[in-house]
């Protein structure tokens, strides 16, 4: 009984100084401090509308944006989840053979990353070399020059982790926006 | 090349971190009389007890506490569509989930058979998950100190309240404390907001789950608890947003679970005899590491036939900012250490990579969990000493304790409980539709599934082949039954050996004696590792992973 | 017993009667004492009841045929192995028990004199023995003289002096009395006396196991234990993968994984072990008492006997300053005639011939109450002796007793002893006699110390005598003017500091020492009480000794982890033999992982199975001689033994099953 009660103190302290001194803590340092990505990085219109999150992919299937990597969970960002399959699963390849074909550019290897649905299936970028796999059909679909696609592209180009990450990648949400920003988008011309 | 910078510097670097947290975790745990009183005073006034503890007493207040964290969690669990902080209106759980849940983060396990995101209230997340993440790191950093006292020779094992407190305050809170703000620098959410609305640049609507993240993520990683917040773990670009969140949170997987060893050697007064073990577990991870990148390297095997690009490696389920070594070296960190969350999906690793993380889990002492790690090496030191040291002429010893049958009797019983509890579970579901019917994947690799759940759940790893259906109510009976004993038994099985230790006289050592602080000895407990800890699980590693690679085309 | 016979390990009469044991040895009830052989023959008796299955039915007839074979092969090796060793210590015993059964004593009542069965004899009762007749009993000799002929025990057939009071009053039933007689009292009941108890010992009938071989026996179980699970879950495995593995391929599988090597050795480990100490001339207790001399840390050493010779001899004549050392040799020799001690003879023989004693000279004798030897010649008084006792028969000059105190020290700081030499009321100068060390004791020393073990040196000299000795030999550590009192004080300081410390006695008031220390060897001409109180006796009655009965402890350890090692790496290459081949048809693709290119499936188990059971008689001849134990540290014994045990034990199956696959498939057994 006494095992019990003096549990059931301890219990008591650690709730308020692990769970609720804790948080309340590393809840005030993030709000005051790092307010915007404390609250996840939100991307707003100028109405306050909220376009996403820069870390979170979303679909893009118009043929003037550039591609994410597919996703699992179809890019729901409240039931995120991988694929699961076993890299052998012939799923795998069904799924790649369809994505293939939607790019439409069986002439060159697609990049890998394309055609595979990261872990959570919110993978927000995608390799440079799958963005420029892309350049000629936004392009097109834009009525530009590829090169001035290829030039966005470039420029938000990032290494993750500098120099232990040698192969560029690039945020297709951000890239998207630079090219609805820069470049005539069809929907505006219409 | 970047892969062994990599390594080096995350598992060199948090080695090196390792020590003086070791030296703290020394003092906080087991400091001398005239040391910490104050602490050790208010501790003992928080408890109302300072009584000093024998193993069956230790084990006792042990027990009861982790009952009572199973009780508050599972009510907290059960009530959180009436408790406060849900602003996303999650509703009632499945009880059978509840049972699994609470199962598996009172055993410092979080396997996690529901979606965060999905189903959790932020309540349920905090009070229930996250307090338990402190406390059931902090059991078995207490039971380890119990441990390392006994074999020092005190008189008696502590206090475990006292104990509990010390870790929870003193070693957990800080480093939580300065890890979280890091993480939040580094950009992760800490928010008590409900999920996000967006409407997409394609005019769709996403909703974005986001919550106290930071706070989360951090104690789970540091107590080798690895219970994501949202589903898919460290996957997750919420998580872990960044490469350099993802290098931070390897670093805090391993830290406390490397510092272990510093403080048991502490605790003995033998450092020397902790480096010799804190090599062998190197030594481990190293090759797990090694073969982990190695394996992972090959191309998806699905796409043979298809136009797709090689020079990646195989990408599925992982996530570009991680960097080609991420996926794979965190695979081996966290089964290493029990830890458990994932920074690549486990499931679609290429088949012998998918097999160092079950190795991690079937030996899980190559640093192992909070505490525990370092308490299951005991149990290969025990039979790994016995064996040696008949082989240098005399009743075998450790560290001046005669290692007799009352000693191996329960070493041996505490592995053969890991196998049996791995072996046994994966032959019920294995033969029957409780398993057959919820795999995913064809072949050998469905067979992989239900084996790694249960070594994930016997090892209290939590990581898993997530494509298995393991939502259904005899996986959640079954696993939470297996992490119950795959934690309790091998607390209760050393600290036995323990008390029965403390119980005999001590012998002197001399150059006679089997000496535990060189390369001879850790050759020994390598070698006892494998033949104890790996083959038992060699067929079963041929039916699964050895199979599906050999059957790749 | 006086055969240390040699016989070679495979020799025909000791053979023959091991493989008839080998089957008599199948009874559950004694095989149930060893689990893992238990398992084993559980698991052949299942395959073949299959097997008669399988003939009823028409299954695979030949190679279940053979599984079944070897895996009863495999039983039999171990109980061939244990009958074997149990064999060599039958021999001894029957030749003792006919002894025993011959043995009749002349039982003395007030007067008569009464011939019984020894049988008969109980314990007080008073036994006459005559020249020529065999003691019956144990016991004490009360009355009388006789020398004895101890053969039958020891194996020494010079004989001893047994005469009732002090050290020597013990004799053994079954030796001889060839001269004189003696009356003993019997002190032990029949069947428990000296004889019968080495009868026991030698059979291996009172072997109990010891506490290791417990602790080994609960390692091998609890690893049969979970190499059950690992092969027990396998048909399920099978069956998800859409296939079924007959059950003689599991029991196969099982048989092979479990330790059956070490488990088959082990008690012949254990009997060896104790046969060899009894070939040493050393009969052990227990077994329990053989490991504890491999776990030593302390040896107590008597000096005198051990370390020394048994006598000291005169080195030096030290003259006083104003004294001739012609003088003092002259007087030292005259005054040493009466000794007849070695000290006083060898004091004579370094003084050299000297002049014929004057006459109307009285000899003073040496004795040990007085401690003082001389002669009288005429008035002149010369003596000789210890120097206190020396200096208490004047009031010398003060100057002299100075010089020879400091004479005395440097004599005792070099390890000597001294004597002074007074003529009348002069003191003439000092004699110095010195121990002389026994050959080759400082390299054992030395060894001793690489092994871990702290020799303690135990004398009655005076401390700086003993320091010097001590120096000189290399001991660690001197107890001096050593009482009993001291010696237990000394055990029990050790004792409380963990360590467990041994020492050889032969006197009555050894007896308490011998009963404190761990391992007592009591010499076999010592007293009933000393052999009784300590936990070995060695027959030879040679303390230096204890330094090999410490290695054959450490041996008979050694010989049991490294089989135990041996046995257990043995598995790698039986995994990598029968995985592939019993998976192969699961999955084609795991052929790759038979490494060795063993022909077919059913000749890889077949021979997995063939090796496992023909190991078990090639290491017999290891485990009955016993691993290479050398005097070195721990650390350097571990790297040796992992070295050639554990990588042997992962090696030579490979090897081995690929060699017997070879034949098999060139048979065409499979």
């Amino acid at each position: 009984m006494n095992d019990i009660l003096s549990g059931l103190r301890v219990t008591v302290a650690t709730m308020a100084i692990c769970v609720a001194g804790y948080t309340a803590a590393i809840l005030g340092f993030a709000q005051a401090v790092t307010p915007a990505t404390a609250n996840g990085s939100l991307i707003l219109r100028d109405d306050g509308s909220v376009i996403g999150s820069r870390p979170i992919a979303q679909g893009f299937t118009a043929q003037e944006y550039v591609w994410p990597r597919p996703s699992a969970v179809d890019y729901d960002a409240a039931g995120a989840g991988g694929s699961n399959l076993s890299p052998a699963n012939p799923a795998l390849a069904d799924r790649a053979a369809a994505l293939i074909a939607a790019h439409g550019r069986e002439d060159t290897p697609i990049p890998a990353d394309l055609v595979t649905a990261s872990g959570a299936g919110l993978d927000p970028h995608i390799s440079l070399e799958g963005a420029l796999f892309q350049v000629d059909r936004v392009a097109e679909a834009r009525g530009v020059d590829p090169s001035e696609v290829r030039a966005i592209i470039d420029r938000l180009g990032e290494r993750p982790g500098a120099f232990f990450t040698p192969a560029p990648i690039v945020n297709v949400l951000e890239l998207n926006l630079a090219l609805d920003a820069e470049l005539a988008s069809p929907s505006a011309t219409e | 090349m970047e892969h062994v910078f990599i390594v080096a510097l995350i598992v060199g670097g948090t080695a090196l971190l390792s020590l003086p947290l070791g030296a703290w975790m020394k003092l906080a745990m087991d400091p001398a009389s005239d040391r910490m009183t104050r602490w050790t005073s208010l501790f003992a006034r928080i408890c109302g007890t300072t009584e000093e503890q024998g193993w069956k007493r230790y084990l006792v207040t042990m027990l009861i506490f982790n009952a009572i964290m199973f009780t508050v969690t599972f009510l907290i669990l059960a009530l959180q569509q009436v408790l406060p902080l849900n602003p996303d209106g999650m509703g009632p759980h499945d009880p059978t989930l509840v049972f699994n849940t609470a199962a598996s983060f009172t055993t410092n396990t979080n396997l996690q058979h529901y979606s965060g995101e999905a189903s959790m209230s932020y309540f349920s997340q905090l009070a229930g998950l996250m307090w338990l993440q402190f406390v059931s790191a902090a059991t078995g950093i207490a039971a380890l100190a119990a441990l390392a006292r006994g074999l020092a020779g005190r008189a008696t094992l502590g206090n475990f309240l006292i104990d509990l407190q010390r870790a929870s305050f003193l070693v957990l809170l800080p480093l939580a404390l300065v890890v979280a703000v890091l993480m939040v620098l580094l950009g992760i959410p800490m928010t008590l907001q409900g999920s996000a609305v967006a409407t997409t640049l394609e005019g769709v609507t996403q909703t974005i789950a986001r919550g106290p993240v930071a706070a989360f993520l951090t104690i789970k990683q540091l107590g080798t608890n690895g219970g994501g917040f949202f589903g898919p773990n460290a996957t997750h670009p919420l998580e872990n947003p960044s490469f350099w969140t993802n290098g931070l949170a390897m670093i805090a997987i391993m830290l406390i679970p490397m510092a272990c060893v510093w403080m048991f050697g502490g605790i003995l007064g033998r450092m020397k005899h902790a480096t010799v073990i804190f090599s062998v577990m190197a030594v481990f991870i190293l090759i797990k590491i090694a073969g982990s990148v190695a394996f992972e390297s090959a191309p998806t095997s699905a796409f043979a036939e298809l136009p797709v690009s090689t020079e990646t490696g195989n990408l599925e389920g992982k996530e570009l900012r991680f960097g080609a070594t991420g996926g794979p070296l965190w695979a081996v960190l966290t089964t290493s250490t029990s830890n458990g969350s994932v920074g690549a999906m486990h499931d679609s690793l290429n088949p012998l990579t998918g097999l160092m993380p079950m190795a991690g889990m079937w030996l899980n002492a190559t640093f192992g969990g909070v505490g525990v790690g370092m308490i299951n090496m005991f149990l290969y030191i025990v039979v790994a000493v016995f064996v040696a040291g008949m082989m240098v002429g005399r009743t075998p010893e450790y560290l001046g304790h005669r290692i007799e049958a009352k000693e191996v009797r329960l070493a041996v019983l505490a592995l053969f409980f890991h196998a049996i509890l791995i072996l046994g579970g994966t032959a019920l579901f294995a033969a029957t539709s409780l398993g057959q019917a919820t795999v995913q994947d064809p072949g050998a690799h469905g067979f992989s599934e239900i084996l790694y759940e249960f070594s994930s759940a016997a090892a209290n790893n939590g990581s898993g082949f997530e494509g298995l259906g393991d939502g259904t109510g005899p996986w959640n009976i079954a696993t939470g039954i297996v992490m119950l004993l795959g934690r309790f038994l091998p607390i209760i099985l050393p600290l036995a050996i323990v008390g029965s230790l403390m119980s005999k006289r001590r012998a002197a050592e001399s150059a006679g004696t089997l000496g535990v602080e060189d390369a001879t000895f850790g050759t020994m407990l390598a070698i006892t590792v494998v033949i104890f800890g790996a083959l038992t699980f060699l067929p079963a590693a041929a039916l699964g992973p050895l199979a599906e690679h050999f059957s790749l085309p | 017993m006086a055969q240390h016979q040699n016989t070679s390990i495979f020799s025909a009469d000791l053979v023959g009667p091991a493989i008839r044991d080998s089957f008599t040895k199948l009874d559950p009830r004694r095989l149930i004492r060893n689990p893992v052989m238990f398992t084993t023959a559980t698991v052949a008796l299942l395959a073949t009841v299959l097997l008669m299955r399988s003939i009823a039915s028409g299954g695979d007839i030949a190679f279940e045929a053979q599984i079944v074979f070897w895996l009863w092969l495999t039983v039999l090796f171990g109980n061939f192995a244990e009958a074997l060793a149990e064999g060599r210590g039958k021999a001894q015993a029957a030749s003792l028990r006919s002894t025993k059964a011959e043995l009749k004593g002349k039982r003395v009542k007030g007067d008569t004199v009464k011939v019984v069965p020894a049988s008969e004899l109980r314990a007080g009762d008073i036994v006459l023995v005559e020249t020529g007749d065999q003691i019956p009993a144990d016991g004490e000799v009360v009355e009388g003289v006789a020398s004895v002929n101890e053969a039958a025990i020891t194996g020494e057939s010079a004989p001893v002096i047994r005469e009732s009071g002090g050290d020597r009053s013990a004799v053994t039933a079954g030796t001889r009395v060839i001269s004189d007689w003696i009356k003993v009292r019997v002190t032990a009941e029949p069947g428990e006396g000296f004889l019968d108890r080495m009868i026991s010992l030698v059979e291996g009938a009172s072997r109990a196991k010891t506490p290791n071989e417990v602790a080994l026996t609960v390692l091998l179980t609890g690893l049969t234990l979970i190499f059950l699970i690992a092969v027990g879950t396998l048909p399920t495995f099978a069956a998800y993968a859409g296939g079924s593995i007959s059950v003689p391929i599991l029991v196969a599988l099982f048989v092979a994984l479990i330790p059956t090597t070490i488990s088959a050795l082990l008690s012949a480990i254990g009997i060896a072990g104790m046969d060899r100490l009894i070939r040493f001339n050393v009969l052990a207790k227990s077994g329990r008492a053989v490991e504890a001399a491999g776990d030593i840390d302390t040896l107590l050493l008597d000096k005198t006997g051990t370390i020394t010779l048994g006598d000291r001899q005169a080195t030096d004549f030290l003259p006083l300053s104003d004294v001739g050392e012609g003088e003092l040799i002259e007087a030292a020799r005259l005054a040493s005639l009466g000794d007849e001690t070695p000290e006083g003879r060898s004091i004579v023989e370094l003084a050299g011939a000297g002049g014929t004693a004057p006459s109307g000279k009285e000899m003073v004798a040496f004795t040990a109450q007085t401690r003082v030897s001389g002669i009288d010649i005429g008035e002149r008084k010369i003596r000789k002796g210890a120097v206190d006792a020396i200096l208490k028969l004047h009031d010398f000059d003060a100057a002299a007793v100075r010089q020879i105190r400091s004479l005395t020290e440097r004599i005792a700081r070099a390890g000597g002893t001294p004597l002074a030499v007074a003529d009348g009321t002069r003191l003439l100068g000092a004699i110095a006699l010195k121990d002389i060390v026994k050959a080759g004791i400082k390299e054992r020393f030395a060894e001793l110390r690489r092994m871990g073990i702290r020799t303690v040196m135990i004398t009655g000299d005076n401390p700086l005598t003993a320091a010097a000795i001590s120096a000189e030999t290399g001991v660690d550590d001197f107890l001096a003017e050593a009482t009993p009192e001291d010696k237990l004080e000394l055990i029990r300081k050790e004792q409380s500091g963990g360590k467990l410390v041994a020492m050889c006695g032969d006197g009555t008031n050894d007896a308490p020492t011998l009963a404190q220390s761990d391992v007592g060897v009591a010499m076999n001409t010592g007293t009933q009480a000393a052999r009784e109180a300590g936990n070995m006796v060695d027959l030879d009655n040679n303390p230096t000794k204890l330094i090999e009965i410490v290695g054959i402890g450490k041996q008979l350890l050694m010989t049991r982890g490294a089989l135990t090692t041996f046995s257990i790496s043995n598995d790698v290459a039986k995994y990598f033999a029968i995985l592939p081949a019993i998976f192969v048809a699961l999955y084609p693709g795991l052929d790759a992982l038979n490494v060795m290119g063993l022909s077919s499936p059913q000749s890889a188990i077949l021979s997995a199975i063939i090796f496992n059971a023909v190991i078990i008689p090639l290491l017999v001849p290891l485990a009955l001689r016993g691993v290479t134990y050398r005097p070195q540290s721990a650390s350097r014994q571990l790297v040796r033994n992992l070295g050639i045990y554990g990588l042997g034990g992962l090696i030579v199956p490979f090897v081995g099953i690929k060699l017997i696959d070879v034949v098999v498939s060139g048979l065409g057994l499979a």
